[in-house]
C-alpha cells in the first residue's frame, strides 16, 4: 500500500465534498425534516448534503483510479497574505478609518506579488488610497471618517 | 395605433433634460462599475438608492436601470481584457473573449460585444413594448410546480454546460444550494447555518459570494501561476472587426438575443443562463466546435447578446407583474416601494409616464452607451493596461470598498476573505465556480417552490409530471442529462474541453 493516493487531485476533490455535504447534515441535524407534505426547515439541507456526499463518494473513488495528480505551482504567499489583507482592512476601517485601511490593504496585498517593489507601491498605495476617498467618501458621500481619531 | 402612440409618449417622458441626465448618470455609472472588477450593479445600485429618495419615481428608476444594464457593457471589457467576470453574466465571454485579447484581437472583440450588446438591446427594449404584456400573461400561468422544475432545469443545464468536469459542476451546483440555505427560513423563521452569527440571519451576501470567489479566489490563483498570462500587454490597435468577423457574429447576435429575450421573462433565471445557453447552441451549431474555447468570435457575440437581452427583458416580470426575477430586480421594487407606488399590473394603467417612459429611456441609454463604450474603448484599455501587480491590489481595494459599502460590516469582509480561499482551493480542485454561484442564487427560490408545490399537491411528487408545462421542464431537463451523460458524448466532450 502506497500514499500515492495522497497526491491525487480528485481523492481531495472527493475528501472535500463529502466533508461539506457531511457538516451540512450534521449542522441540519436539528432542523425538523418533515414530510414530503409538509417540508420542515431541515429537508432540504439534508437531501442536499446527502446529495454531496454521493457526489463525493462517486469522485473519489474515480479519482483513486485516475493518475492525475495535484500539479502546478501555486503561492502559499498569497494564499495567506490576501485574506489577511482583507482582514486587516475590515478590522482597520472601524477603528482606525477610510485612509489607514484602505494603505494596509492596497499596500500589504501588493506583497503577495513576487515581483513587488516598495517605492512603486509605497506611491500607488498612497495614489489610490486618495483617489477612492475622493471618489467614494466626498463624490458618493459614503459615511466613513477618513482617520477614525479625527472624529 | 395604440403601441405607437404609448412609445411617443414615452419619449416625450424620457427626453426632458432631467431624465436624459439622470440616464446619461446612470450609464456612465454603469459602465464604469461593469469595468472595475469587484463592484456589481447589485452593490451600486443599493449604495445609490438612497440618492433617488429626493427624485421623481420616473428619474430614480431611469438612472438605476440605466447602472444596471450599463454594467452589462463595461462587464464585457473587463472579462475581455483581463479575464475577469465582474458578474456571473460575463463568465461565457471571459472564454473566447480573452482568447482573443491574448491572440491581439482584443479590438474586435469589444466592438462585437458592444455592437451586440446594442442590438439585443434595441431589440429587448422593443419586446417590452411590444410583447410585455401577452408574455405576462403567460407567466401568470406558472405555479409553484413549473417555477421549480424550470429552475432545476436552468441548473442541470447550467452545470453541464460549464466547462469541465460534469459531475464536478454538478457538485457545485449542489454546494452553491446549500450556501443558498444559510440564514433564516422563510416558512419557520428558524436560523439555519447561521452559527448564532446575526449577520447570517439574512443569508450570505450575494456579492461576497461572488467577490470572494471570482475576485479574491481568482487573484491568489492567479498569482501561484509562473505562466505569464496575466500580465496584459497586448495592444488593442485595430478595433473595428473584420468582414468575416461580422459575418460570423450576425447569427450568434441574433440567436443570442431570441435566447436572452426568452430567459429574461422567465422569473428565476439570470443572464447568466442566458449567456451559458447561447453559447451552448453556438457551440453546438458551428461547423467546427473545437475553436470554441480558443479564441472564437461566435463565443463573445452570442453571450454578450444574450445578457444584455436577458438584463432588458428581465423588466417585463418587474413591471408587469411586480414580480423580482433577480436581485437587481428586487432592488428595483424597493425603489418603487420607498416612492410610494405598489408594483403590479396596476402600474402600466396607473402610471404610463413610468412604464414608457423607462422603456423610451431604456433605448436612448444604450444608444448613449454604443457612444460611451466603442470611442470610450481606448480609455478602459489604458485603464486596464496597468500592469498586473498593481491592478491586483486595486482589485482588493475596489473589492473591499464594493462589499463594505452595501451594509457597512466588517464581518462580510472577513466572509470575503474566506470564500476568496474555498474560491482557491475549488479551482485548484478542478471544481468550476459558475454552477456554485447560480445555485447559490437560485436556492432559497427553489427550495420555497418546492415545499410550496408539495403542499399543495398534497405530498404526491407526481405533481411536478402531471402538469403540461411543468412536464416540459423535466422532460428538458432529463433529455440534457441523457445527451451530455450519454458516453459517445463524453468522450467527445472531453476532447473538446479537455
Amino acid at each position: 500500500m502506497t500514499l500515492d493516493f495522497l497526491y491525487k487531485k480528485d481523492f481531495w476533490a472527493g475528501v472535500m465534498l463529502i466533508a461539506a455535504g457531511a457538516l451540512a447534515m450534521f449542522l441540519a441535524r436539528n432542523y425538523t425534516f418533515g414530510t414530503a407534505l409538509r417540508m420542515g426547515p431541515g429537508y432540504f439541507p439534508v437531501v442536499l448534503g446527502a446529495l454531496l456526499i454521493l457526489f463525493g463518494l462517486y469522485i473519489l473513488a474515480t479519482g483513486l483510479r485516475s493518475s492525475e495528480m495535484l500539479t502546478g505551482s501555486w503561492s502559499l504567499r498569497a494564499l495567506i497574505i490576501l485574506p489577511l489583507s482583507l482582514v486587516l482592512f475590515g478590522a482597520l476601517i472601524e477603528s482606525a478609518g477610510f485612509v489607514p485601511a484602505m494603505l494596509v490593504l492596497i499596500f500589504g496585498s501588493a506583497t503577495a506579488s513576487t515581483e513587488f517593489r516598495f517605492l512603486e507601491v509605497l506611491l500607488f498605495s498612497v495614489f489610490l488610497t486618495a483617489l477612492c476617498a475622493a471618489v467614494f467618501v466626498y463624490a458618493l458621500g459614503l459615511p466613513y471618517p477618513l482617520f477614525a481619531d479625527l472624529f | 395605433m395604440d403601441l405607437f402612440n404609448n412609445l411617443i409618449f414615452g419619449f416625450g417622458v424620457a427626453i426632458s433634460l432631467q431624465n436624459l441626465i439622470y440616464c446619461l448618470i446612470g450609464v456612465t455609472v454603469g459602465t464604469l462599475i461593469g469595468v472595475l472588477p469587484g463592484i456589481g450593479p447589485l452593490g451600486t445600485i443599493a449604495m445609490l438608492m438612497p440618492i433617488t429618495y429626493s427624485v421623481s419615481p420616473v428619474s430614480a428608476l431611469i438612472m438605476l436601470a440605466g447602472i444596471y444594464y450599463g454594467a452589462q457593457y463595461g462587464g464585457s471589457t473587463t472579462a475581455i481584457l483581463v479575464n475577469l467576470p465582474g458578474e456571473t453574466s460575463a463568465v461565457m465571454t471571459c472564454i473566447d473573449g480573452y482568447q482573443m485579447a491574448r491572440q491581439g484581437r482584443a479590438g474586435p472583440a469589444l466592438a462585437i460585444a458592444a455592437l451586440g450588446s446594442f442590438f439585443a438591446g434595441t431589440v429587448g427594449t422593443l419586446l417590452i413594448a411590444l410583447a410585455g404584456p401577452p408574455l405576462a400573461e403567460v407567466a401568470l400561468k406558472f405555479g409553484s410546480p413549473e417555477y421549480f422544475s424550470l429552475m432545476l432545469m436552468g441548473l442541470v443545464a447550467a452545470a453541464v454546460l460549464a466547462q469541465g468536469d460534469m459531475v464536478k459542476s454538478l457538485a457545485m451546483v449542489v454546494l452553491g444550494l446549500l450556501l443558498g440555505i444559510v440564514g433564516t427560513d422563510v416558512n419557520t423563521g428558524v436560523q439555519r447555518f447561521t452559527f448564532g452569527v446575526t449577520e447570517l440571519s439574512d443569508g450570505i451576501g450575494f456579492i461576497v459570494v461572488a467577490v470572494g470567489v471570482f475576485a479574491i479566489g481568482e487573484i491568489i490563483n492567479n498569482l501561484g501561476e509562473t505562466e505569464e498570462r496575466r500580465v496584459f500587454t497586448a495592444k488593442v490597435t485595430n478595433l473595428w472587426p473584420t468582414r468575416d468577423d461580422f459575418k460570423r457574429s450576425i447569427g450568434p447576435i441574433l440567436r443570442g438575443t431570441g435566447l436572452g429575450a426568452f430567459f429574461g421573462v422567465l422569473p428565476g433565471t439570470g443572464p447568466a443562463i442566458a449567456s451559458f445557453a447561447s453559447y451552448m447552441v453556438e457551440k453546438k451549431l458551428a461547423a467546427d466546435p473545437s475553436r470554441f474555447g480558443k479564441g472564437a468570435i461566435e463565443g463573445v457575440a452570442a453571450p454578450e447578446a444574450a445578457n444584455n437581452a436577458d438584463a432588458q427583458c428581465k423588466f417585463i416580470p418587474m413591471l408587469t407583474l411586480g414580480l423580482p426575477a433577480s436581485g437587481v430586480m428586487a432592488l428595483m421594487l424597493g425603489a418603487l416601494q420607498i416612492q410610494g407606488i405598489q408594483p403590479g399590473p396596476e402600474v402600466m394603467t396607473l402610471r404610463p409616464d413610468l412604464f414608457w417612459g423607462l422603456i423610451a429611456s431604456m433605448w436612448i441609454g444604450n444608444a448613449m452607451l454604443v457612444v460611451l463604450n466603442l470611442p470610450l474603448i481606448g480609455l478602459w484599455v489604458k485603464l486596464l493596461q496597468v500592469p498586473y501587480r498593481l491592478l491586483f491590489p486595486a482589485i482588493m481595494a475596489f473589492s473591499a470598498i464594493g462589499i463594505y459599502s452595501v451594509n457597512s460590516s466588517a464581518f462580510e469582509i472577513y466572509l470575503t476573505a474566506l470564500f476568496g480561499v474555498i474560491g482557491f482551493v475549488c479551482m485548484r480542485l478542478g471544481f468550476p465556480l459558475a454552477p456554485m454561484l447560480l445555485g447559490y442564487v437560485l436556492g432559497p427560490m427553489m427550495e420555497e417552490n418546492l415545499r410550496r408545490s408539495m403542499l399543495t399537491a398534497g405530498g404526491d411528487p407526481t405533481v411536478f409530471v402531471r402538469r403540461p408545462l411543468s412536464l416540459t421542464f423535466v422532460i428538458a431537463t432529463v433529455l440534457i442529462l441523457i445527451v451530455m451523460l450519454a458516453p459517445a458524448v463524453r468522450s467527445r466532450r472531453g476532447e473538446i474541453t479537455g
